[in-house]
């Protein structure tokens, strides 16, 4: 593999539950390693550089822009992708409130929005603004991945009372 | 069966939401090598040296194409190396392309070419293109290969030229009693798709060649191929997968050449090329820029005489696109009014920009800001209301567009209809500004659109239908899936047809040229009509048959029969009945013998009646149908510092029927966010060397959650006869007005004409205190 003066190392990653072993340059990022070592395409390159969102995993309950993040980081932390996810009610309401077209910048978003479910379980409008402002759509005019999220929040708030 | 105009979820939902779906770079192929690309840094400049040496000596580098002559592309005229020969036209421009076995390797030793140039004058605006004794960006026009129409002018800067001539200019200008003339500008942005584009070649031993790629125009790439590289064209298979996210911008074919060009380099192995974001923005193509000059009359009545325009597009380095888009802008060169007496020049200029791209509304978004902004200045010269000045204008059934197409009540929408709905929604009625704090007013503007296709006359699209042995259905098209829904929106039309369940059709999404019938390109939102005509044509093929063969086992005729609900059945008895899934196959009588066989259903469509355009006075039928729409803004003008929040975006556009609704607002919403990005913010920033100093998403920022407005969207329904139950286009029609009403909006709250984009406060606050620097 290319570089002469960086050894590739073997790594576990710890991902959608299962411990993955791949072998990384240590200057791969997460993104490069989840998509070529690991073969996890749900996870999408859109800048490389953190501006877009569209490669954002899940890591120990934080949204992580994988694309800012060294692969050897990952090591000993709890990654999910959106393969990990299955089923979920951030899923169902996506798919229901048409909140995606092309679909491309989706896992990102979802991924952003599970994890923002968790930590704010009843998030207001500022909260979900600062979150979902570091992820792009360039399909819908965001109007519909707001009552996506929304509508899950909602849903569970229902259920706590 | 009532399934049309119902929100069906698309398709490949479940796919997308859970990152099955696959786009063109997710082949991650082992056995594939690498390419990346070495690009100018300057925006026109000759290469005096290319040297490679170095990048030679990393190991895991398999071929370097840079220096060569390789034959000259582009689809109107033939102006365009695919890879850089001798000289630069615009910064970004691809110099060289190294192949290696990763992108790392590829990208270090894209590094280590070192390529000299030697800078020439820079033309930096179409307008500057214009100008006598310009620098020519192209100094032999007449040398290159062009299509029909195309009309280049020797030793100028002019690509094309389209003329619009309608009428008496003396006649109009003698009715006029207010006339108003104004200037627009604005520079060339992008589509900034979240896929960027990716294309992967191989070339078989027989040399077959494959293409896989994100791309909006399979079936092009196909033929262009063969036109550019002379390659048989039943060797050129290309594939494309799910696309994520296009905009016109996937219409070009670009990378495609340049894979091909590598795999040859390597044997025809299997090579990548993937655009990283800055290569996706300024490398590949983007979207036009624009100035204008309107001259508009009108009585004191405020009836539209004349009008005079001057469209320069800037088509870039290479006219490819631009000589199409820049016609469809003098197409409709006006807003959707009855104008008798018009005369326009749209021209594509060179200029030393990335070349342009088709973009969502096809020139249509950036001529209307400029005639819909005039418009207003209009009404503000006669203190005539806005709305009222447009309504009064409304084209009818009986008048004419600019091509002197004779409208009826199938052909164009209602702009009337939409234009009393907007008023209402928009509350005309309660007044256009109000002050609501000290420093702040709230503003609204207002705009009408229209837009019509202009792809090529003969455009068609093809549509297979295969059943399944428990009688469930294929459905196959050519149409790209690009977010838009329309192979989704083409199962529920079967569904209609068959009278079936949806969920028992099943919707090839990916395309392979070489299984899948032809759709032309998908693009210029004709998916839905072309696609949808050739879905029912082959849905009544497959009735056809069904019918054909049940009435020779029921002992009956054709027309005594009725498909649906999974049958054929007697139309007077629905008892007599036969099974589709017992037919489909063939029908096996009791004994063994056999009838009939697999049942397949094809159907075709091909644009009607469709022409040319007269060179001299642009007469000509562009398309099917105009779609039209009446569209709104509300904005929130800070007055002490020229911010601003749009607080509402509005759009009635006459769809003709709603086919998916929530998919169809999807459309319009999507593309009035859009419009107010471009409108507001997005903008390549050239030096005055014409480089482009913003290639990043973080510098060339679309709008982001939070940033959005509420929006507003509501359908008209006035049938196009020809459509798909009467189906007129959507997917762009929602762009076409923003950035007009958000001027509009924007230039009634600062109390001053705004006649430039993108509308940031900075251009509010120089245009507002005459200010002509950029700092205080």
């Amino acid at each position: 593999m290319y570089s002469s003066n960086s050894k590739n190392l073997n790594i576990s990653l710890s991902i959608n539950d299962e411990e993955r072993s791949v072998v990384v340059r240590p200057a791969n990022t997460l993104l490069s390693v989840i998509r070529e070592g690991l073969g996890l395409t749900g996870t999408k390159p859109g800048c490389y550089n953190g501006d877009c969102g569209a490669c954002t995993v899940d890591v120990d309950g934080v949204p992580i822009k994988s694309c800012l993040m060294l692969a050897v980081e990952g090591v000993g932390k709890k990654i999910t992708t959106i393969e990990g996810l299955r089923n979920t009610p951030v899923q169902k309401s996506f798919v229901e409130h048409f909140a995606f077209q092309c679909g491309y910048c989706t896992p990102g978003f979802i991924i952003n929005c599970n994890a923002l479910i968790q930590k704010h379980p009843n998030a207001k409008d500022e909260i979900i603004e600062e979150w979902l402002e570091s992820n792009i759509c360039r399909c819908t005019g965001y109007k519909e991945i707001e009552e996506a999220i929304k509508s899950v929040i909602t849903a569970k708030s229902e259920e706590q009372l | 069966m009532d399934i049309l105009g119902k929100s069906i979820i698309r398709k490949e939902a479940l796919d997308k939401a859970t990152g099955k779906a696959k786009y063109t770079a997710d082949d991650l192929s082992v056995s594939m090598l690498h390419a990346k690309m070495n690009i100018s840094p300057y925006a026109h400049a000759r290469i005096t040296h290319i040297d490679t040496s170095e990048a030679w000596k990393l190991s895991g580098v398999r071929a370097i194409l840079a220096g060569e002559q390789f034959p000259l592309t582009g689809e109107e005229i033939r102006d365009r190396p695919p890879i850089a020969y001798d000289r630069v036209r615009y910064c970004g421009e691809v110099v060289a392309v190294i192949v290696a076995d990763s992108p790392a390797i590829a990208k270090s030793a894209s590094n280590l070419i070192k390529v000299t140039y030697e800078p020439l004058p820079v033309v930096n605006s179409p307008s500057e293109a214009y100008k006598i004794n310009a620098p020519l960006v192209h100094e032999n026009i007449n040398s290159y290969h062009r299509e029909k129409g195309v009309y280049p002018e020797a030793n100028t800067n002019i690509a094309n030229r389209t003329k619009i001539r309608k009428g008496n200019m003396e006649l109009g200008w003698r009715k006029s009693e207010i006339v108003v003339e104004a200037n627009f500008s604005f520079s060339p942005s992008d589509h900034a798709a979240m896929e960027t584009r990716c294309a992967i070649a191989e070339i078989r031993e027989d040399e077959t060649v494959i293409i896989t790629s994100s791309s909006q125009s399979p079936f092009m790439i196909k033929k262009l191929m063969h036109t550019y590289f002379d390659i048989d064209i039943g060797k050129v298979i290309v594939n494309t997968p799910l696309v994520g996210g296009a905009y016109g911008g996937k219409a070009s074919v670009q990378l495609e050449l340049i894979a091909y060009l590598a795999s040859k380099a390597v044997n025809g192995r299997k090579v990548k090329v993937l655009n990283s974001r800055e290569e996706d923005l300024i490398t590949s193509p983007v979207h036009i820029g624009l100035d204008a000059t309107i001259k508009l009359g009108c009585t004191k009545d405020g009836v539209l005489q004349a009008a005079e325009i001057l469209y320069l597009f800037d088509g870039g380095a290479y006219s490819d696109k631009a000589v199409d888009i820049s016609r469809a802008g003098a197409v409709d060169c006006t807003g959707p009014y009855r104008i008798n007496n018009i005369w326009c020049d749209a021209l594509c200029m060179y200029t030393n920009h990335p070349y342009a791209a088709p973009f969502r509304g096809f020139g249509h978004s950036e001529v209307t800001f400029a005639f819909e902004r005039t418009m207003d200045i209009l009404g503000n010269k006669m203190k005539m209301d806005p709305l009222l000045l447009r309504s009064t204008n409304a084209i009818l059934s009986g008048d004419t567009t600019p091509t002197q197409v004779l409208v009826n009540k199938s052909n164009v929408g209602n702009v009337s209809e939409c234009i009393s709905r907007l008023k209402k929604i928009i509350n005309w009625d309660e007044g256009k500004i109000e002050k609501v704090s000290d420093t702040k007013v709230r503003a609204k503007g207002i705009c009408c659109t229209w837009k019509n296709s202009t792809i090529d006359p003969h455009a068609g699209s093809g549509v297979t239908l295969t059943f399944n042995p428990d009688g469930s259905m294929n459905l196959i098209s050519g149409v790209v899936e690009i977010g838009t829904a329309t192979k989704s929106v083409l199962a529920q039309m079967l569904a209609d047809k068959m009278k079936m369940d949806i969920h028992k059709i099943y919707v090839q999404m990916e395309v392979n040229t070489l299984s899948t019938p032809e759709h032309w390109k998908t693009v210029s939102s004709r998916g839905t009509f072309m696609a949808g005509r050739a879905l029912l044509s082959a849905a009544d093929d497959v009735i056809y048959q069904l019918k054909k063969l049940a009435a020779c086992i029921l002992r009956c005729s054709n027309e005594d029969l009725e498909v649906g609900f999974g049958r054929v059945f007697l139309r007077d008895n629905p008892e007599l009945y036969l099974n589709i899934k017992d037919i489909c196959y063939g029908y096996k009588y009791p004994n063994g013998n056999a009838v009939g066989g697999q049942i397949i259903g094809k159907g075709h469509y091909i644009q009607r009646h469709i022409t040319y355009f007269d060179q001299d006075t642009g007469r000509g039928n562009p398309g099917p149908e105009w779609t039209v729409a009446a569209q709104g803004v509300v904005v929130e003008l800070d007055r002490s510092d020229y911010t601003y929040k749009i607080i509402r975006a509005i759009t009635v556009v006459d769809i003709g029927k709603i086919l998916n609704e929530k998919a169809a607002l999807g459309q319009v919403m999507g593309g009035m966010s859009m419009g107010l990005s471009f409108a507001g913010r997005e903008t390549f920033i050239f030096d005055q060397q014409g480089k482009i100093i913003n290639p990043q998403l973080r510098t060339y920022r679309p709008l982001r959650f939070g940033e959005h407005p509420q929006y507003d969207v509501e359908f008209v329904q006035t049938p196009v006869i020809d459509g798909p139950y009467g189906a007129r286009s959507v997917g762009e029609h929602g762009l076409i007005g923003m950035p007009a009403a958000l001027a509009n909006s924007l230039s009634l709250a600062a109390g001053v004409e705004l006649n430039q984009l993108p509308l940031i406060p900075e251009l509010i606050w120089k245009t507002k205190e005459g200010v002509t620097h950029d700092t205080i």
